[in-house]
């Protein structure tokens, strides 16, 4: 019986490395640390009725920020650990298995549980209050968004310390991902997470496209919105239809897995390209998803800081609306060399040129609105200004790399990898720390310190050069990626060793950005008007942070840059509060729902997982309950009463 | 957008709600129905591309047999697929009436027929397992070639799908019955309907690309 | 009379009627209902005696059936799924169109990716 247990426990928890020990050991005490301390502090109750059941766009966004945040030093810590592997040569700081399974987690982690969560952080947090609404057209499934992917992230993130990370790449290519030479439930914690986590970011491009569609205030006509909302209009009409083909590669590698099928073996007629192909259906519209509200970001923070309004609105709109259309037209040049016809190639070598156009129009915009502005140099600039000159870089070697014969020189090497890490790292991440520290004040009250965001900003930019540019060579000079180590003659070591340098320069840069935010919590100019960029759309016009409702009376808007015209009239919401008698406020109510249903998604995800098969049933069984229930609701919303919303008006010292 | 929902702060409409002069039935009527509409038919197209993406690989991996069952031999026999086709068409046609039944504000109507869709919806699951069951016992199963695979994962993603919505159905008939024809109701009925049409067309799909192509080749 | 037994059929007990959205009082009898559910059923035995039928090659063939499945999704949504209705401008209509237009490209350049041979070249 004991003997039966070792085994089972040897095979269950990842086993022979000091390093997931030592993980272990700090998974156990932190969550012991958290529960000591919400108990101690009788904090049960309140974090349940407060965060776990919320359904206000504001908690939820700041849940997805922190869970975005915790993800990047996981995926951080992950990079740092390659590049102490491949710092010099024939190291075995790392095995191989090793090597393989952190590349996996690593680049699962920074692409899905954290750009994805960063985008919908954001998105949350600034789009209804852009558009003058009280929140977003579902608030429920909002909160099942959330919990969602909280809990497929959870689940992907256990498998390093339970049953066994995966090992086949972030993206999971078949056939070394089925099952003879994938055994294990490392590949089933990549499916499951990826799956369960997929369905709530369908939800989000769901809401945000209705609630930008139906719930902008009286008089912001499509043409009159935000250039932010636009990108996330953008951004959702391609997760709407990307995640889809997401949703099908997943299950059919899981189908082939879980019941013998052959889709995608090398035996029965299965066809492994086939994944490729859906995949990267998928794959490619995913970076657009990420890439276009950072360029919705930069226009926003662009115009603002610059004292001026963005230069060619119009062009804006409609590139940031081609981008999304021809994402769709590109998605083979991911596998040029797997041996489709010169036909096929040339076809979305070409497309993936031409969607180089409308970024360029952007890219010049933002140049021309900043050109002749007085622009102010904070934190928010600083990022954009980096994030302009890293992605314009970064896409133009995007552009070589659609030459299809360049590709098939570079396909895979380490030129490749930079390219990516230049449009990701470059491009997105730093679109969304631009975002992060313009939207700091509205969510927490409080501005970041600059000193320290400055110190963050240069150790982290200089160090992505130092760390990238070398790459770039690496992969001229032959170094393909996933090695786990290279022979000393190859003449790859001084580029390896100073990547590696730059690698730590970014994890320093993070390091100070972690010291910013705890810095700033106590000693942070504290944002006492609620606008304190003088900004210019609506979200600036509410306290910082909003109130519940958002707005107490929605104002009427007239022109673009609603606030900045607002104030230039002397009009505020104070005036509205004055002018207008407060009224019962319709709100949704908080709901359990979404996470335990998330939970349950969860408990039937690992069964699956460990192909026990009656939890996965009790699982889905727990799904399809909470769903009766849900669809049994008929009230699930309340009104403040309008005396309330008065108070709440006075006290925030707006009445 | 019709101002007069969403700026009654109170939840009751003043006036009859109106697009461009015409009125409104009553499903747009409350405050979220016309948000809860317009997203469904947002799912609908993303369900759209889950089974385009389906169709993609049956249509690549359709002749990939690995020696065993071809398409053409396996639906030779009309009779079962058409027999599901019909009823399926026919419960689309009766959950119409469903509707109609609500626009003329006839609950018992509304509840029969929304009865009767069940019923079929009942029987084309029931044929439907019944030829998936015959298919195992002769050794054509899943697993045997990538043909089948893509056979069973579509027809059974399409045979899931309407389980579903049979479930959903009935929870919606109970709630009809307790509270009878509202902007709620009404709202919700709408939208599971428009989930059984979409249903049906995906069917008319399979019907042509999964078995006709079988009958034709 | 006929017609007002068809409506007797359909609506009997209903004190008041839902508008439509032309303003009209919904009508008695669910005309547009039946002559859906008859065209479907028309679509749907035309291409299956078509393919019995074995008269054209199969590119001919499929190609005939694809527009007459095409012409059934036409049918469900107009005369089933009140396709043209709506409280605000017609996203629903836009949504749907660019969803057709994605899986058109996504199952066609499947195909063309997947079938290939890249010695014929």
């Amino acid at each position: 019986m004991l003997d039966r247990l070792k085994e089972f426990a040897s095979n269950f928890f990842v086993t022979g490395e000091p390093m997931i020990y030592m993980s272990d050991v700090a998974i156990v005490l932190v969550s012991l640390a958290i529960i000591f301390t919400l108990t101690y502090f009788k904090k049960w109750k309140w974090l349940w009725r407060e965060w776990i059941t919320t359904v206000d766009h504001k908690r939820i966004g700041i849940m997805y920020l922190i869970s975005a945040l915790l993800m990047l030093f996981r995926g951080g810590v992950d990079a740092l650990l390659m590049r102490t592997q491949l710092a010099l040569p024939n190291q075995h700081f790392l095995d191989a298995q090793h090597y393989n399974e952190i590349f996996t987690t690593h680049g699962t982690i920074m692409i899905l549980f954290m750009a994805m969560p960063f985008i919908f952080a954001l998105f949350n947090i600034a789009v209804p209050l852009q558009l003058g609404a009280r929140d977003v057209a579902f608030p429920y499934l909002n909160a099942i968004s959330f919990w969602m992917f909280f809990f497929g992230a959870l689940l992907f993130n256990l498998s390093f310390v339970i049953g066994g990370s995966p090992d086949g790449g972030w993206m999971s290519y078949p056939p070394l991902t089925e099952l003879p030479t994938d055994p294990g439930p490392g590949e089933n914690f990549y499916l499951l997470g990826l799956q369960i986590s997929g369905i709530g970011s369908i939800a989000t491009g769901i809401n945000f496209i209705v609630t930008i569609l139906k719930m902008r205030a009286p008089g912001m006509k499509l043409m009159k919105m935000p250039l932010f909302c636009w990108s996330v209009l953008a951004s959702c009409i391609v997760i709407i239809f990307a995640f889809p083909a997401l949703t099908i590669a997943l299950l059919l590698l899981m189908i082939d897995r879980m019941a013998g099928a052959h889709f995608f073996t090398m035996t029965g007629g299965g066809n492994p390209m086939m994944y490729i192909n859906l995949f990267w259906i998928w794959g490619h519209p995913e970076v657009y998803i990420v890439i276009l509200p950072a360029f919705g970001i930069l226009s926003e923070v662009v115009a603002t800081f610059s004292r001026k309004k963005i230069f060619g609105y119009a062009s804006m709109v409609a590139s940031l609306m081609v981008i999304s259309i021809v994402s769709y037209f590109v998605w083979a040049h991911h596998y040029f060399v797997m041996g489709a016809s010169a036909g096929v190639n040339s076809f979305f070598g070409v497309a993936s040129m031409i969607i180089g156009i409308p970024t360029g129009v952007k890219i010049f915009n933002w140049i021309f609105t900043m050109f002749r502005g007085r622009v102010r140099m904070t934190l928010p600039i600083y990022w954009t200004m980096a994030m302009i000159t890293c992605f314009a870089f970064g896409g133009m070697t995007g552009i070589m790399l659609a030459a299809v014969p360049i590709d098939y020189q570079v396909h895979n090497s380490y030129f490749l990898i930079a390219h990516f890490h230049q449009t990701l790292i470059g491009g997105v991440v730093f679109g969304l720390l631009a975002g992060l520290y313009y939207w700091w004040p509205k969510m927490f009250g409080f501005k970041l310190d600059e000193r320290l965001g400055k110190w963050a900003f240069w150790f982290f930019n200089i160090g992505f050069y130092v760390c990238f540019m070398p790459q770039y060579a690496l992969g001229f000079m032959g170094m393909t990626r996933r090695v786990y180590t290279y022979p000393a003659d190859a003449g790859w070591t001084s580029m390896n060793f100073t990547s590696t340098i730059g690698a730590y320069m970014m994890g320093i840069g993070f390091i100070f950005m972690v010291a910013q935010i705890l810095y700033s919590i106590k000693y942070g100019e504290r944002d006492l008007t609620g606008d304190p960029w003088d900004g210019r759309t609506l979200e600036w016009s509410v306290p910082s942070p909003a109130p519940e409702y958002n707005f107490a009376h929605i104002p009427e808007v007239e022109e673009r840059d609603a606030w900045w015209e607002m104030k230039q009239k002397g009009q505020s919401l104070v005036q509205l509060n004055h002018q207008k008698p407060f009224e019962p406020i319709h709100m949704p109510n908080n709901s359990g729902r979404p996470f335990i249903m998330s939970l349950f998604f969860f408990i039937a995800g690992f069964g699956l997982v460990f192909n026990w098969w009656w939890m996965g049933a009790v699982g889905l069984l727990g799904v399809a309950v909470t769903l009766i229930l849900r669809s049994q609701e008929r009230n699930d919303s309340h009104y403040i009463p309008a005396e309330e919303v008065q108070r709440s008006e006075a006290a925030l010292g707006r009445f | 957008m019709s101002t007069a929902i969403h700026k009654s702060s109170h939840g009751s409409v003043h006036e009859s709600p109106k697009y461009k002069g015409k009125v409104l039935p009553l499903e747009y009527t409350s405050h979220e129905g016309p948000l809860n509409i317009l997203g469904f038919w947002i799912f609908l197209a993303t369900d759209l591309i889950l089974f385009g993406c389906l169709f993609a690989t049956y249509f690549v991996l359709r002749t990939h047999v690995d020696g065993g069952v071809t398409d053409k031999e396996l639906f030779d026999n009309i009779t079962g697929f058409t027999a599901e086709t019909v009823i399926l068409l026919t419960s689309s046609f009766t959950s119409s009436l469903a509707i109609f039944a609500m626009r003329n504000n006839n609950k018992k109507r509304l509840i029969g027929w929304l009865i009767v869709t069940v019923i079929l919806g009942l029987s084309f699951v029931g044929l439907e397992l019944r030829e998936f069951i015959e298919y195992y016992h002769e050794g054509y199963t899943m697993s045997r070639s990538a043909f089948l695979s893509g056979f069973f994962t579509l027809v059974g993603t399409h045979g899931c799908h309407v389980s579903l919505g049979i479930i959903w159905m009935i929870s919606i008939i109970t709630q009809i019955a307790r509270y009878g024809i509202d902007a709620i109701n009404a709202r919700k009925t709408f939208i599971i309907s428009l989930y059984w049409h979409f249903l049906d067309i995906v069917w008319v799909f399979i019907f042509s690309v999964v078995y006709l192509t079988g009958v034709v080749s | 009379m006929g017609l007002h037994l068809l409506g007797r059929l359909f609506d009997g007990g209903g004190i008041m009627s839902q508008p439509t959205m032309n303003g009209n009082k919904a009508p008695h009898v669910p005309m547009k209902n039946l002559v859906g559910f008859l065209l479907s059923l028309i679509l749907t035995f035309a291409a299956l005696g078509l393919g019995l039928a074995h008269v054209m090659s199969f590119g001919m063939v499929m190609f005939i059936i694809l527009i007459l499945a095409v012409l059934q999704i036409v049918v469900q949504l107009y005369f089933f799924m009140h396709f043209t209705e709506s409280d605000g401008p017609r996203y629903h209509i836009i949504g749907l169109a660019i969803a057709v237009i994605f899986v058109v490209c996504i199952i066609g350049g499947s195909i063309w990716v997947m079938t290939f041979n890249s010695q014929a070249l």
